[in-house]
């Protein structure tokens, strides 16, 4: 897989803000098909990378690279418009608006001519229901209803179609896991299966380990700015790589230090992976 | 998409203000003992609501879209004060006075709008500038240039007849423009896709940004839109009065938004209708003009106003709710 020319590819990119540098040496590849997890912990760089990519802010240095050539994103529209888009972590949609209505903000579909030309809701509602339930949420059947009346499982669903729906080839998911519970987002996990299995690359970023196990096929793993370890899946373990995050070996003694208290064993437990229930 | 039905009514956005239309005629009616045949022959309270209506409609999307004008307040004054300086006190072609008048509210729109895309001060605090501001020229520049607070126009035909004359007895002409513009802007907020753009601002403006939608261009056109408006209402007024004095409209601030608040729009963006601010608007009028027609002793106007607002956010916020967790029925 990792012979073919990479979909994405950052080349040793540093991004400062003034004085602060955010980001130090970066290098990664994305490949069409495949799933990248993006871990660390709060402030290790995950959200200015993600920005990066997607067109919000410029590198200091170091190239971005698609099919091979390099680009250069002034903008998010430029992004968008070369096939990377994000979804944020409450799926960036609009809770007051019906499905078809914001399945197509920005792109909306009309019918007639000069000034009476109107926004098609009826063939909005049937392409947005109808790319929704190919990602197989078939509880989704009005594009009327509002999108804040859907679980936020479905939500993030309803992003990503969308995304996909306009020829997204990278996709950037922050956080899409983080405000669900188990079943949502194993919804969502699914849905992110469904992505790869269509070609796309997608970025899954998180703080959490247990879902990107689950389909990630490349971890990488951010440490204040910097890329402490890229590997495949399998290669590790998720002990080892919830290390990883916390900074190496804060999480052992940390482990340590509680455990020597005795009684809270069981808030321990919690520390090391709250996610597990 | 299944025709018309209560349950889809329901969750429209202006249902709460037709609710409340209806509750405060039956309230006038049965504690007011109000005569329906004088009050619905009345022409003043329809007047009122054409006046208010036309600056509730624009104030309205800008509300809509996240936004709020108040500088409208000082606009309505200045509208006429532009139209009756040029035209009444320097005896230029009424054209000329009309196109300084709705000029100077693209102008002020354009800073209001400017100053709203370039600065993160909220649109309420920057509006509250302007307002003040315009408050200031239009007395100080009307004192400077002629002498007076209140300058006399007179108006040649053709104008009196497009913009203000009465017919049918008491019915200004405004009414017509009131129910116009009320189709117009249905129209593009309900049926175009400029309207999709102002609820997905007024949702989230960041996401909207990134979906391409040109929310500062947006965001301006909506702004002067609201100042032309209020400007266009002053300039109407100054010609069916034939005067013009530089104080007055500042009633017209809370009054417009309590009209477009019980109109059903949310008043931190994304959610509303213009026939719900159509309605808010007549519902106020009834509610301010039509209490002369009845019993109650219209010093109590402002408390039933009140009441009505509250009582209207709150359906308001209930009919919200019960569109949210609208759930269709599986279909057989």
């Amino acid at each position: 897989m990792s012979q073919e020319t990479p979909i994405l590819e950052l080349q040793h990119v540093d991004k400062n803000f003034g004085p602060i540098e955010v980001l130090n040496d970066i290098c990664l590849k994305m490949h069409a098909g495949e799933v990248l997890c993006l871990l660390g912990d709060n402030g290790a760089g995950k959200s200015t990378l993600i920005k990066l990519l997607a067109g919000v802010y410029v590198p200091t240095r170091g190239k971005v690279l698609m099919d091979g050539k390099q680009v250069h994103f002034e903008r998010p529209r430029d992004a968008q418009e070369a096939g990377i888009s994000t979804v944020h972590q409450f799926g960036g949609t609009f809770p007051l608006m019906s499905i078809g209505r914001s399945f197509f903000v920005g792109v909306e579909p009309t019918k007639g001519w000069g000034i009476f030309k109107r926004f098609d809701r009826r063939t909005a509602n049937v392409i947005a229901v109808k790319a929704v339930q190919d990602f197989g949420i078939t509880r989704i059947d009005d594009g009327d209803r509002l999108v804040g009346g859907l679980s936020g499982g479905e939500r993030q669903s309803l992003a990503i179609a969308r995304a996909v729906h306009f020829g997204a080839r990278v996709l950037i998911l922050d956080e899409p896991t983080a405000a669900l519970g188990v079943k949502q987002a194993s919804h969502v996990l699914r849905i992110v299966n469904e992505a790869r299995k269509r070609g796309l690359a997608v970025i899954f970023i998180t703080h959490q380990v247990m879902h990107p196990l689950a389909v990630g096929d490349r971890f990488a793993v951010l440490i204040r700015g910097r890329l402490a370890a890229d590997f495949l899946k399998g290669e590790k373990s998720r002990e080892e790589i919830t290390d990883l995050m916390a900074g190496g070996e804060d999480m052992a003694e940390l482990e340590a230090e509680i455990s020597g208290n005795g009684e809270n064993l069981h808030s321990s437990a919690h520390v090391r992976a709250p996610q597990t229930e | 998409m299944n025709g018309f039905s209560f349950g889809h009514f329901i969750r429209r956005p202006e249902f709460g203000s037709l609710l409340s239309l209806v509750a405060v005629i039956a309230f006038y009616v049965i504690f007011g003992h109000v005569n329906l045949e004088r009050l619905f022959g009345a022409a003043s309270w329809v007047n009122f609501a054409a006046n208010l209506g036309i600056v509730a409609l624009p104030v309205g999307l800008l509300m809509i879209a996240g936004e709020l004008d108040i500088s409208i307040g000082a606009m309505i004054p200045a509208g006429s004060m532009s139209i009756a300086i040029l035209s009444g006190y320097y005896d230029l072609p009424i054209a000329v006075g009309i196109i300084g008048a709705l000029g100077f509210g693209v102008l002020v729109g354009l800073v209001n709008g400017f100053l709203a895309v370039r600065t993160t001060v909220p649109s309420l605090i920057i509006t509250l500038g302007t307002l003040v501001a315009v408050q200031g020229i239009v007395l100080a520049g009307s004192v400077l240039l002629t002498g007076a607070a209140s300058v006399p126009l007179d108006a040649p035909v053709w104008a009196k007849t497009i913009f203000g004359q009465l017919f049918h007895g008491n019915y200004q002409v405004i009414i017509i423009w009131w129910i116009g513009l009320t189709a117009v802007f249905a129209f593009v907020l309900h049926a175009t896709h400029y309207g999709n753009w102002i609820f997905a601002m007024g949702g989230d403006e960041e996401s909207a940004r990134n979906a391409g939608i040109p929310t500062n261009r947006l965001k301006i056109t909506l702004f002067v839109l609201s100042s032309t408006s209020a400007s266009f209402v002053g300039m109407c007024g100054a010609i069916l009065f034939n005067s013009a004095q530089v104080s007055g409209g500042m009633n017209y601030i809370f009054n417009t938004i309590v009209s477009i608040v019980v109109g059903g729009v949310l008043l931190t963006g994304g959610f509303g209708s213009i026939i719900g601010i159509f309605f808010g608007a007549l519902t106020f009028a009834i509610v301010n003009q039509g209490i002369y027609f009845t019993d109650i002793d219209r010093n109590w106007s402002n408390l039933i106003i009140g009441v009505m607002l509250l009582s209207a956010v709150l359906l308001n916020n209930t009919f919200r709710l019960i569109a949210l967790s609208f759930v269709p029925k599986k279909r057989k």
